[in-house]
């Protein structure tokens, strides 16, 4: 019984650890089909974690934080839009900036707003976080733990922005593959020229790519600020845009793997919390960074061509000159 | 009339990247003014708190000597056409590599002592990048995805290693113990007093001198040598290399050793010459730094040098800032060298199109007289 209530425990915990992360997959999903880079998710989701920390701070409504972290990570999405795609920098160079600028614009502006050393207040006051939603019955549920506990633990409690994730993973994958947007975007990402020939604007598809991935960083960002934790501290996405990265490429920029590479990377973040000083059978103890750097490991051996094979898209990280 | 796309020489090297550092500054004080304070003064206090005293001068210089590590990395690899992301990881890793050699060898003297360690600094940084250039050299994956996962790993190797193989027995805090006196790196203040010049103490040290040899070398290598030309034939033309008989696999692998060997010899300066232990995260983003120094200094080692300048001083500067200015903290400075990034590498052809249009006028007025 012990056991069987870690385990359920251990899945909730990588539920919650996997949300962030999917969300900042699928939004690297729709920009990286669409032919950019997107280095950026880890500072556009900082930056959205902090707007939302601030604005819900200020303002007392955790939706308003919300609007205000997607309208920031918009907003950066537009920056990396206007330097890489209008411009045609270089993408790597201009994620980067924009995720250093980020690192230190949201503890200045912290420091300045708030005066708390470069954190925003704590957001304890009734609706300036998304709290966890308690489904009906999930407290008579845990009485009887099989089945009750998965109901309770697994499907009931977790704040609105998990539902929200997990729903998104089967839109994405219709956006994608059932409508002509998702056939232009794979297009663009493919073959830019062709699209060009066909009439179809390849700049306007990439901005419209790199605003969904804006949106749904702010989301992600605004999850780690306002509902997994309450309030902004400086670095918290702490590589976790990167991570998302690393699953795109070990989901093959495909929905469904995507879900399943960020559930695999988020299991083997829960189970390093759990596992932190235990002595294994066999093994003995296991440190806690080994288990913490599997994923980076594996999605290094998936693009060496160990396991499985990786195939980008074509046109990814080449900036589109329309000849005149 | 088209305006010509190619700038003059001079101001392709100079001109556009002052322009670009122009452009950063100006956002950065718009930022200064919206937080309350002064932009005027903040550029003031900063100029003046890094330049404007034996101490500033000294703080800058071991600063900069960092970032002249990291940038000439990040320039070596550039110059072959590969995006290096992973400065930070091979500093770390270089780092331990200096610090092993300065914990067993405490009974060496020092002049014994330095070419282990900038042979053992240069070798662990260069291993740490031999996988990724093996990996992109001979199985195609993506050098800039590798090198980033490499720095995730590093961060993980070193934290363990820190926290359970050699840190300090009885230590709360995961750091080594401290190296014997006899392997640190001599101040400059000491070496200056030896030929009778009065210097404040500060953490300038000689790793100031290795650095500038280093880009000396780097100089002599990519410009006067046939491995340097192959390597500037790979990042310029691949199809051209492979016609001429190079080889794009052998150059790519090449040009990453010696660029994590150069990332490295960060912990010379850091390590050997100022913490006298190794911890937790001594690169502190200067691996992230390098690649805003080589984008300002045009991949050039005289370029790198003044950028590493440069940014030595904004570090400086902003560090003094926070004394006067209670409002502004060090992070401002993260947010100006993500400014530079922006606006000297990404936004380039921003600037560069004004430019030209403006010198293509001149020269048409000219050809009309």
């Amino acid at each position: 019984m012990e056991t069987y209530t870690l385990i359920v425990l251990l899945l909730a915990a990588t539920i919650r650890v996997a949300t962030p992360l999917l969300l900042a997959a699928l939004a690297g999903m729709f920009s990286e089909r669409a032919g950019v880079v997107d280095l950026g998710l880890e500072g556009k989701m900082l930056g959205a974690a902090f707007a939302a920390a601030a604005v819900s701070a200020v303002s007392g409504s955790a939706w308003l934080g919300l609007g205000a972290g997607i309208l920031t990570a918009v907003a950066l999405s537009l920056l990396l839009g206007f330097a890489c795609v209008t411009h045609r920098g270089n993408q790597v160079v201009a994620a980067m900036a924009v995720n250093i600028m980020v690192s230190g614009l949201g503890p200045t502006l912290a420091l300045a707003w708030f005066n708390l050393g470069g954190q925003t207040p704590q957001l304890d006051g009734p609706g300036q976080r998304f709290l966890g939603l308690v489904w009906p019955w999930a407290q008579t549920a845990r009485e009887t733990p099989f089945p009750g506990l998965l109901y309770s633990e697994l499907l009931s409690g977790h704040s609105l922005v998990v539902y929200f994730a997990a729903a998104l993973v089967p839109a994405a994958a219709w956006v994608l593959y059932r409508t002509r947007f998702g056939l232009r975007l794979r297009a663009v990402g493919e073959n830019p020229l062709a699209v060009d020939t066909a009439g179809i604007s390849v700049t306007a598809l990439r901005y419209q790519a790199m605003m969904i991935s804006g949106v749904l960083c702010g989301v992600a960002g605004t999850y780690l600020s306002v509902a997994a934790s309450s309030g902004f501290v400086r670095d918290m996405t702490a590589g976790k845009g990167y991570l998302a990265l690393a699953a795109l490429i070990f989901g093959k920029w495909r929905p469904y793997p995507t879900l399943a590479a960020c559930l695999l990377f988020a299991f083997t973040d829960a189970l390093a919390v759990r596992l932190q000083g235990v002595a294994l059978p066999l093994v003995g103890v296991i440190p806690v960074q080994f288990i913490l750097a599997l994923p980076y490991v594996l999605t290094v051996l998936l693009l060496a061509g160990f396991v499985g094979k990786a195939v980008a898209p074509r046109a990814i990280g080449v900036p589109y000159a329309k000849e005149k | 009339m088209s305006a010509p796309k190619q700038l003059p020489r001079w101001a392709d090297l100079a001109l556009l990247p002052l322009v670009g550092l122009a452009g950063a500054l100006l956002l950065s004080g718009g930022i200064i003014k919206l937080l309350g304070e002064s932009p005027v003064q903040a550029l003031k206090l900063m100029v003046d708190g890094s330049l404007g005293s034996q101490e500033a001068i000294g703080y800058t210089l071991y600063y900069a000597t960092n970032f002249m590590f990291t940038g000439l990395a990040v320039a070596v690899a550039f110059h072959a056409g590969l995006f290096n992301i992973g400065g930070e990881g091979q500093a770390y890793i270089g780092g331990l590599g200096a610090g092993l050699v300065c914990l067993w060898l405490g009974s060496w003297p020092f002049w014994a002592v330095l070419p282990v360690a900038i042979l053992a600094a240069a070798g662990f940084g260069a291993a740490w990048a031999f996988l990724p250039a093996y990996l992109s050299a001979k199985r195609g994956s993506h050098i800039v995805i590798t090198t980033i996962m490499f720095n995730f790993i590093a961060a993980a190797l070193m934290t363990y290693l820190l926290v359970n193989v050699l840190i300090k027995p009885g230590q709360q805090s995961p750091e080594t113990r401290e190296f014997a006196a006899n392997t640190w790196m001599p101040f400059a203040h000491e070496l200056l007093a030896k030929v009778g010049v009065a210097f404040t103490a500060t953490p300038l040290n000689l790793a100031f001198g290795l650095a500038l040899l280093a880009a000396v070398g780097v100089w002599v290598f990519i410009w006067h040598t046939r491995w340097g030309y192959e390597l500037r034939v790979v990042g310029q033309n691949q199809p051209a290399a492979v016609y001429a008989g190079i080889s794009p696999p052998r150059i790519t692998i090449v040009a990453m050793l010696l660029s994590g060997a150069l990332a490295g010899g960060l912990g010379l300066n850091e390590l050997m010459g100022s913490q006298h232990r190794i911890l937790i995260d001594f690169p502190g983003g200067a691996g992230f730094v390098g690649i805003a120094v080589a984008l300002m200094g045009r991949n050039h080692p005289v370029g790198i040098f003044l950028a590493a300048v440069l940014f030595g001083a904004l570090y400086q500067g902003g560090s003094q800032l926070t004394f006067d200015m209670p409002r502004i903290n060090r992070d401002m400075v993260v947010v100006i060298q993500g400014l530079v990034i922006l606006s000297c590498g990404a936004m380039e052809n921003m600037f560069r199109q004004p430019l030209a249009k403006l010198f293509g006028k001149a020269g048409g007025k000219n050809d009309r007289k």
